[in-house]
């Protein structure tokens, strides 16, 4: 029975590392670059929704779909401002810039008097509840979690498979030059794109709120969602989610099984051996690269 | 306007192209040696500090800025050799022995590191790095018979044939000597095949293997050098700071180093040390400019990576060679005035195409 709990937890803290990972895939995907500030978009969706309910004194469903509509258009922001002026340069350039909005971001947040330097618990109306099924006590803030990226996963399967908007992405990401011969707005889909990551990050932050706290500090929990990327294959949407799963398992695990210390380093030794087992990750396409 | 006529082959690789330079690089070298009576023994240690964190840059220039590839896990070499100094230091190893070991085992930590990242390419490595980086702190938290912990580890001072080497003047000699050690052989390593192999691998892997570089081989031995480099750069820092914990080693440290190698320029030895100045500057500055600051803005911790973020982010999108750029557009306008033109450092861009599906 112990077991089975420590699973779920695990299960439900791989569901917020999959949320992350989500936002570096679809980024990715879309323009082949690395959102190292994916963790503070995570974490100024959290800050939103608890201006907006606790200072506007929003309801809870109000709140949380205004804070996740508000850190999409703030992303689609973004990559209007600093993005896309560096559109075509190397790589290497977007992921040091996204170092710096992190850090800027980071910054910013701790000079709100006050409110940016100390932590506050998300008030949620399930929390603190739990249910009892037999000898299992589930607890509902992670059933929350885990039924509600799932939803988030039906979603957006659904978006890229059945719609023009998704499938247009899905172009754009394998070849922009040939997507925008297609008549396919490549510039202002990327911006969609920044959107989609930065709304999915404020949907990770306001899932996470209420079982960590709301600080500064918590989108350095990215940098653990980044073997969750990897492990599940950069390039692949399901791939997230699969291994934020494997990566918030092996944790939970290895925390109960093994010795002190491993916890907080199962899941880079993890994505050190997939790297060098399966540098595509579980669901990474096989490709070769052509001269 | 200054000519330069070349009549000989070895005027391409001379390390000095023409007098001006001899000079000016001399004049560096005297304010260099005459600094601990010029500076105050506060901002002495300060350049000291920069000699340091150069050392551990042209480390990592070498590896991102030349070969390229990137690393988000150098402070764990820096780390490794650190805590080798230390360890060997505080046994009684003379103070070049325990230098050698340092850059030895961090050398061997990079070549451990280094295999798995053949198969890797760009983020991939980023990662594989951050990783390995990860492990590493986690391991110096832990191993407490050799490292401390948590709780940190003193450091000696260092011995140099049976003489201690103080803190202060003393050891900011040490320091200058090994940094100009360290850029001559950077220099010279750069002029050299070895150098040259590097910088095509960054160029293109596939045209730098068809011209018959070995990449395995190469990119190991850049991803050696790289790790000595921070390891004595590490060592050095050990006895700097007399105290060491793992919390110095962190992911933190190694984005410093990445921010410091941008800023400064990427690809240019001088990048390493504009990069250091400025890394080390700026706290400085932030210090003096909080008394003019609001309350709200200057008591906030987050301070420092505000600025820190903003350059960055106006470095990456205004001067994307780093301090070193900006330097050369400077001088070449000088040189050519008044024929200097906009376009002359414009970067091509290029529609992106996916390395995935090619």
């Amino acid at each position: 029975m112990q077991l089975l709990q420590i699973i779920i937890s695990g299960i439900a803290q791989g569901c917020i590392y999959g949320l992350i990972a989500l936002g570096f895939v679809l980024i990715y995907k879309a323009t082949e670059t690395v959102n190292f500030a994916q963790g503070e978009l995570m974490m100024l969706g959290a800050f939103c929704g608890l201006a907006l309910m606790t200072v506007l004194g929003f309801p809870f469903w109000l709140a949380v779909l205004s804070a996740i509509a508000a850190m999409a258009l703030f992303g689609i922001g973004l990559e209007r401002v600093v993005i896309r002026p560096i559109l075509g340069q190397p790589a290497f350039s977007v992921v040091m810039l996204t170092i710096g909005i992190g850090y800027v971001t980071r910054g910013l947040i701790t000079m709100i008097p006050t409110i940016g330097t100390e932590t506050h618990t998300l008030p949620v109306p399930y929390k603190d509840q739990a249910w009892t099924v037999g000898a299992l006590v589930l607890n509902v803030e992670q059933m929350v979690v885990i039924a509600a990226t799932a939803l988030l996963s039906a979603l957006l399967y659904a978006m890229f498979r059945f719609t023009k908007l998704g499938i247009a992405m899905q172009a754009s990401s394998q070849n922009q030059l040939a997507a925008y011969y297609m008549g396919i707005p490549v510039k202002r889909l990327n911006g969609l794109v920044w959107g989609l990551a930065a709304a999915v990050a404020a949907v990770a932050g306001l899932l996470l709120a209420p079982i960590t706290f709301v600080h500064a500090n918590m989108g350095f929990i990215g940098l653990k969602a980044f073997p969750a990327a990897v492990v599940g294959g950069f390039g692949s949407l399901p791939g997230a989610i699969v291994g934020g799963l494997v990566i918030g398992l092996v944790e939970a695990l290895a925390g109960f099984y093994l010795p002190e210390g491993f916890k907080d380093i199962a899941a880079y030794v993890v994505v050190l051996v997939m790297l060098v087992v399966r540098p595509n990750g579980l669901f990474g396409e096989k490709l070769r690269k052509k001269v | 306007m200054r000519f330069i006529f070349k009549t000989r082959y070895e005027q391409d690789i001379r390390l000095a192209k023409h007098g001006g330079q001899v000079f000016w690089y001399s004049v560096l070298m005297a304010v260099m040696l005459l600094a601990p009576w010029i500076v105050s023994e506060y901002w002495l240690a300060q350049v000291t500090f920069i000699l340091i964190y150069a050392v551990v840059g042209l480390g990592l220039m070498l590896l991102s800025g030349f070969t390229g590839q990137f690393s988000l896990g150098h402070a764990a070499f820096l780390g490794v050799g650190a805590y080798t100094q230390a360890a060997l230091t505080n046994a009684g190893v003379p103070f070049p022995l325990a230098l050698v070991a340092a850059a030895g085992i961090s050398a061997l930590v990079g070549v451990i590191v280094g295999l798995p990242a053949l198969r890797l390419k760009g983020i991939y490595l980023g990662i594989a790095t951050l990783a390995f980086g990860f492990i590493v702190e986690e391991v110096f938290a832990r191993w407490e018979s050799v490292t401390g912990g948590n709780a940190g580890k003193h450091v000696k001072d260092p011995s140099l044939f049976g003489w201690t080497v103080e803190s202060g003047e003393p050891f900011y000699y040490l320091c200058l000597v090994i940094t100009v050690l360290a850029t001559l052989a950077i220099l010279n390593l750069l002029r050299s095949p070895t150098g040259r192999a590097f910088v095509a691998i960054r160029d293109s892997e596939i045209s730098a293997q068809s011209m018959g570089i070995h990449l395995a081989r190469f990119k190991t031995m850049s991803f050696a050098i790289s790790a000595a480099l921070a390891g004595v750069g590490g060592a050095l820092y050990a006895h700097k700071l007399k105290f060491i914990s793992p919390d110095q080693f962190g992911v933190l440290q190694s984005i410093d180093l990445i921010l410091m190698i941008v800023i400064g320029g990427l690809g240019s030895v001088h990048g390493a040390f504009l990069g250091a100045i400025f890394l080390i500057t700026m706290p400085q500055a932030i210090a003096l400019a909080k008394d003019y600051l609001p309350d709200a803005i200057a008591l906030a911790p987050g301070l420092q990576g505000v600025v820190y973020g903003s350059v960055l982010i106006a470095f990456v999108l205004f001067e994307p060679l780093g301090l070193y750029g900006r330097w050369l557009k400077f001088r070449t306008w000088f040189q050519l005035f008044p024929f200097y033109r906009r376009g002359m450092f414009k970067r091509q861009k290029s529609f992106q195409k996916s390395e995935r599906l090619k």
